[in-house]
This record gives C-alpha cells, structure tokens and sequence, in this order.
C-alpha cells in the first residue's frame, strides 16, 4: 500500500458521512415533498449552480477579488504593525491601545460607514474583510516575533550582533508559524467581511446574489450562491494551509 | 594574561518588583589560561548569573571582571557558550545551526563551513549535517550546540549544566566526549578555559582541574577543590578511591553548611 492511498483512506468516514447527509436531504425533500422556497434539494441546489439563469462566473469574480483583496490588506498590514510592535517598546506602548479599541469594536457595524466614505464598489468591502482579520496577525506576528529563549538571544548579544540581522536569522523565521496560523484565521475573516458588505449595499458579488434571491423566493440559487462562497473560502484556506507547509515545515507538529 | 579570567570582589544584586535580589556576593577567582573549572552549588545560587557576568551580558553591581587582564564592560565575543537546552534554530539545518556564530559576527559563513564540518566530524555527526534539529536526539542536540559554541575557536567556553537534561548514560558519554574535545582541540589559541557550571558532584570532579563550590543565596565561594586526578581521564577514573574522596568532600563542603548553620542556630537557642 502507498502512503498516498492510506492518507486517501484517513478521508473515507467524512466522504461517507457526507454522501449519506445529501442522500438523506435528497430524499427528505422529495419523499415529504418540502417546497422548494424553503428547502431546495441537493439536485437543485447543483443546478442553478451551474445554471445561466445569472452570470455566476461575474459574480464569483467580484467577490473573490474583494475576498483576495481584504486578505492581502489584512495579512501585510497585520505584519507590518506586528513587526513595528515587536521592534520598537514606544510604538508598542503608542499603537496597542487603540489596537485593541478597534479590536473590541463590532466591525460589522463599520460597514455602512465604508459604504458612505467610499461609496459602491469592491473596495469598501475589501476594506470591511480586512478590518475583521487583521488584528489576529498583529498579535501573532508580534509574539512570534517576541517569543525567543533568551540564551538564544544571549548568543547574539555575545557577537554584538546587530538588531535587524537578529531579526532577519532568529526572530522572523521563528515568527513564522505564529503568522501562518493567524493567516488561516485571516482567511475566513476575509470572506465574513467580503459577504457583509455586499450584505449592506452592492450591485454585484455573491452576497448580492443572496440578498436578490431572497426577495424573488428564488432560494435554489441562493444555496447555490452559499456553495461558491465556501469554494471560495476553502480555496484561500488550503492556498495558506499549503504555503505554512512550504515555509515553515517544521511547525507542522508543533501545530496539528 | 593570556585567556585568563580574574574575578575580584564580584557583586551582582538584581532589581526586582518585589525588591533588590543578592544574587552574588564577593566573588573571587583567578582562573589560568587552559583551566578547567567546575562549578556546584544550590539551585538559585547565582551560577547561571556568574556566568553571564564575565560574559559581559549582565552588568555586574559590584567588584570587578578582568578577561585577558582587560574589564569586561560589555558582550565579549571571546566566549563560547553552551546552555542546559540546546537552544537550536529548529528551520536550520545542523549544519546552519553551527555556522550562526559567523553570521551573528559578520564574518564570511562560506569560510567557516569547513570547519564546522570538522567539528561535527570530533563529536560523530558526520552524517547528519544536512538533518533538522528535531531529526537528533537530545544528546545529538547538545552535541551540535558544543560544535556551534567552539565554530569561532573561542578562548573561553562557558558551559551552564549543559549536561543536565540528558539521561546518566548519555551524560558520562558527553562528559568524555567534551574532555577529548578540549584534549584535541586546541585550534590557534592554545587549550581553552572552561567554566563548567553542574548540578552533579560526580561530573564536576570526573571533569574539572578545581571545583567551586558555591553556598546558597547570596552565592559566595565556599571552597574551592583542586582535583588531582591523572588525565586522560577515563571510564576507570570514577572508580578510583581518590574521586570518591574529592565528591565526599565537596558534598560535605555543601550539606556540612546548612547543617553547619543549623548547629550554630540550635547553639543559640539553647
Ligand atoms: N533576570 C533576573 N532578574 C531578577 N532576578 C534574577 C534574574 N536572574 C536570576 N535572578 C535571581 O538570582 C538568583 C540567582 O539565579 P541564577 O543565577 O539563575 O542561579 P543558578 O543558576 O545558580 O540556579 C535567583 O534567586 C534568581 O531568582
Ligand atoms: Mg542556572
């Protein structure tokens, strides 16, 4: 037997787990014949996922690239605030209360704000996304950073060796893994923010696909629309769980 | 004057939140160049802080460090330190584990790795300089963090209970593994000084020319023990009556002075 079938094996129960639940839901929802405005059933589902009743490829498009977008903000603003923390104890003294101010605030609540700054568009809801997943970076970013021996960093001293090269060899590898878990958590605070804010007030996007599909009953295609989110959400999930075991391998235990 | 280390009337008092910890008190030593020294003494002694003050890594309060008849105001780069965790880079190689030094000092890596390999080679991991740290055994571990500490042929190696996470056997291996290595490595600057600081009485003796037995908080000198055991030192050595008469002795140097203050104390009271 190859390792690769018995890594294929490890995933057989949830595969059966998850042909048995769309069975039972398919039959379900024809065998008690539910309304297809409240429940759809699983065929349904798949087929206005790929019907052309909406440009779906359109929408999938404008929420992706806010999703994309609110992670990236998020991801290199949390590292940069994360770094200027760690680095400096009068920036950290300067910038953690309010970080943690915007931290405790509903960010959900900020949206209509956005809208009204920045108008329609992709860009508030970028802009939301990030918001909700950038603190989680900072912190990691700034504690992996932070968290070394300190006979590992007795060592440096010995060799009076500059701050940005003990940062460049020790303290940034060993932040690595700090920075990759909170990116997983980042990722899923980039579709949250993303769908929110089309929530609110859009034209286009998943989320206004929802929203739509709401008011006309048409509930088939808003559990289509839910889908494409999660492909979406996972895609971006497994695009940082793979890049976490590129970099830095050897966290891989340590984290589970 | 050369790799020599003069301790006079070393002082240290931390500042803690809780009020001024005496972690040292009047220290005195001459250590001579190529010596072997061993340290004892009880948990929170100030053996560890001993340590990092002639490394310059902590200001000392009081008294004065002389290395090389030069005070010691801050980091020298002349020493080797070894930890009681390996403290490895766990992305590095073995191999990059053991060149950090030169990079830390801003020397070319590239003309160190023939070195490094070499001193990988004296302690029989040859063939793991490619493998991660997590890849080794903790003996293995400490091993490359000897190679690390001795890659920039330091004059002084400092060695905090290195030894003291590793199971009895692997330790007697380390401890003839180290003394071979201080035999034959001598590199450009002569045999190096070490101050070995340890938990176990037998260690000390099977390792050291003098043992320093320190007493409790504040750390003072107690004693200081020459060991007149032949060298090589062997597998043997520790069976001799001589290394049982040295660790009697020390052992008695530091139970003898808490019963020694009991006896006083109970004097006293009657
Ligand atoms: N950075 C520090 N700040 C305050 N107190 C310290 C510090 N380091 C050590 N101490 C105190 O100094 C004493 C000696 O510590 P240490 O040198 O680590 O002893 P040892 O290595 O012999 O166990 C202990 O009481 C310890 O609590
Ligand atoms: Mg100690």
């Amino acid at each position: 037997m190859t390792k690769a079938f018995d890594k294929a094996l490890d995933w057989l129960p949830a595969l059966g787990l998850f042909v048995a639940l769309v069975v039972m839901w398919q039959l379900a929802v024809t065998q008690f014949g539910v309304r297809e405005y409240l429940l759809p059933s699983p065929a349904s589902v798949v087929g206005s996922m790929f019907s052309s009743e909406i440009n779906w490829i359109g929408h999938i498009l404008v929420t992706g690239w806010a999703i994309l977008g609110a992670f990236l903000i998020a991801a290199v603003g949390g590292i940069l605030l994360g770094t200027i923390i760690a680095w400096s104890p009068v920036m950290s003294r300067a910038l953690m209360p309010f970080l943690v101010f915007v931290n405790v605030l509903p960010k959900v609540a900020v949206a209509p704000l956005f809208l009204l700054w920045l108008g329609y568009g992709i860009l508030p809801n970028m802009l939301i996304g990030a918001l909700i997943g950038f603190f989680p970076v900072v912190i990691n970013t700034a504690v992996g950073l932070l968290q070394i021996d300190e006979d590992m960093l007795d060592l440096g001293r010995v060799f009076n060796a500059p701050k940005w090269k003990v940062f460049a060899k020790i303290r940034i590898p060993n932040a690595y893994p700090y920075i990759l878990s909170a990116l997983k958590i980042t990722a899923t605070a980039a579709v949250v923010g993303a769908i929110v804010g089309e929530f609110v007030a859009s034209q286009a996007g998943l989320g206004y696909v929802i929203i739509t599909s709401q008011s006309s009953m048409n509930t088939p295609l808003a559990f289509g629309a839910l889908v494409w989110i999660s492909v979406l959400g996972l895609l971006l999930y497994g695009a940082v769980a793979v890049l976490s075991r590129v970099i830095a391998p050897w966290a891989e235990n340590q984290e589970g | 004057m050369k790799n020599t280390i003069e301790l006079d009337r070393v002082g240290m008092v931390y500042e803690t939140a809780s009020g001024p910890v005496e972690a040292l008190r009047n220290i005195s030593l001459a250590v001579g160049e190529g010596e072997f020294i061993s340290i004892v003494g009880p948990s929170g002694c100030g053996k560890s802080t001993l340590l990092r003050v002639i490394a310059g890594l902590r200001p000392m309060t009081s008294g004065t460090v002389l290395v090389d008849g030069t005070s010691v105001t801050r980091p020298i780069p002349k020493v080797g330190m070894v930890f009681q965790a390996a403290v490895l880079l766990k992305w590095r190689s073995v191999l990059d584990n053991v060149l950090l030094p030169a990079e830390l000092a801003g020397l070319n890596p590239h003309k160190f790795r023939e070195r490094a390999i070499e001193l990988l080679h004296l302690v029989g991991l040859e063939g793991f300089t490619g493998k991660k740290p997590n890849e080794l055994s903790g003996g293995m571990q400490q091993r490359v963090a000897l190679c690390r500490a001795l890659l920039l042929d330091p004059p002084l190696l400092l060695m905090d209970e290195p030894f003291g996470a590793l199971d009895a056997m692997t330790r007697d291996d380390m401890n003839l593994e180290l003394l071979r290595v201080w035999g034959q490595e001598t590199g450009g600057t002569g045999r190096k000084t070490i101050l070995f600081v340890t938990h176990s009485i037998p260690e000390a003796v099977f390792l050291a020319d003098r043992v320093v037995v320190m007493s409790a908080r504040p750390g003072e000198i107690a004693d200081v023990v020459n060991i007149e055991l032949d060298r090589p030192r062997t597998v043997e050595t520790r069976a001799t009556a001589d290394f049982g008469h040295y660790s009697l002795q020390i052992y008695e140097t530091l139970t003898g002075q808490m019963t020694g203050d009991n006896s006083r104390s109970a004097q006293t009271l009657s």
